[in-house]
């Protein structure tokens, strides 16, 4: 008995599926593309199979694109703001990345 | 299912519900389902002149329809659906 706690963790930390390594990544900071030129940086606290997620200590960051009339020039503006808790529905990922590891 | 008891366990609680069309409600969770559809009570749109459609379906809905119709209508058509199976 005194064994089975090891065995789970040592199950916990294999990469079966590409799930898994959000798996890995829950509680750490994650960084989340989305549809419609956002994204989203925060601790990632659940998910689910159809990336559904609930995020916490989320910035997300929305750049919009505008042309100068005259110049045919493209701007690109970005704006920033914090959400204490977001959830995010899945089907508007694009991307997740977890969190750079020092190694 | 997570997701759905985690919505379940907020159910009562004030929420901000972002739209694909960037509509953003406030409002009270009052219920949702297993698709993570959701019912909000005391709704409010911090920005309702941004969006015209808002202010046009609220409108809508509250003088134009016939409710007692369309409840109706949509008891025969699932009884006519019913009926062809």
């Amino acid at each position: 008995m005194a064994e089975q706690p090891k065995k789970e963790v040592v199950l916990n930390a294999t990469i079966e599926e590409p799930l898994d390594l959000l798996r890995l990544s829950l509680e750490e900071r994650v960084h989340v593309k989305m549809r419609t030129d956002r994204e989203l940086r925060g601790k990632l606290r659940a998910f689910d199979q159809h990336l559904n997620m609930v995020l916490s200590e989320v910035e997300e960051i929305v750049t919009t694109r505008e042309t100068d009339e005259d110049t045919f020039e493209e701007i690109y503006r970005q704006t920033k703001r914090t959400v204490p808790m977001l959830f995010v529905r899945g089907d508007s990922v694009i991307l997740v990345s977890p969190p750079v590891r020092a190694s | 299912m997570l997701f759905f008891s985690f919505f379940k366990s907020l159910v009562g609680k004030d929420v901000v519900v972002e739209l694909k069309n960037d509509l953003s409600i406030c409002g009270t969770l009052h219920s949702v389902d297993q698709y993570l559809n959701m019912k909000l009570i005391d709704i409010s749109v911090s920005d309702p002149e941004k969006i015209p459609t808002y202010a046009f379906s609220q409108k809508l809905f509250r003088d134009q329809v016939d409710t007692q119709l369309l409840a109706d209508s949509c008891r025969k058509e699932l009884a006519e659906a019913k009926a062809k199976q």
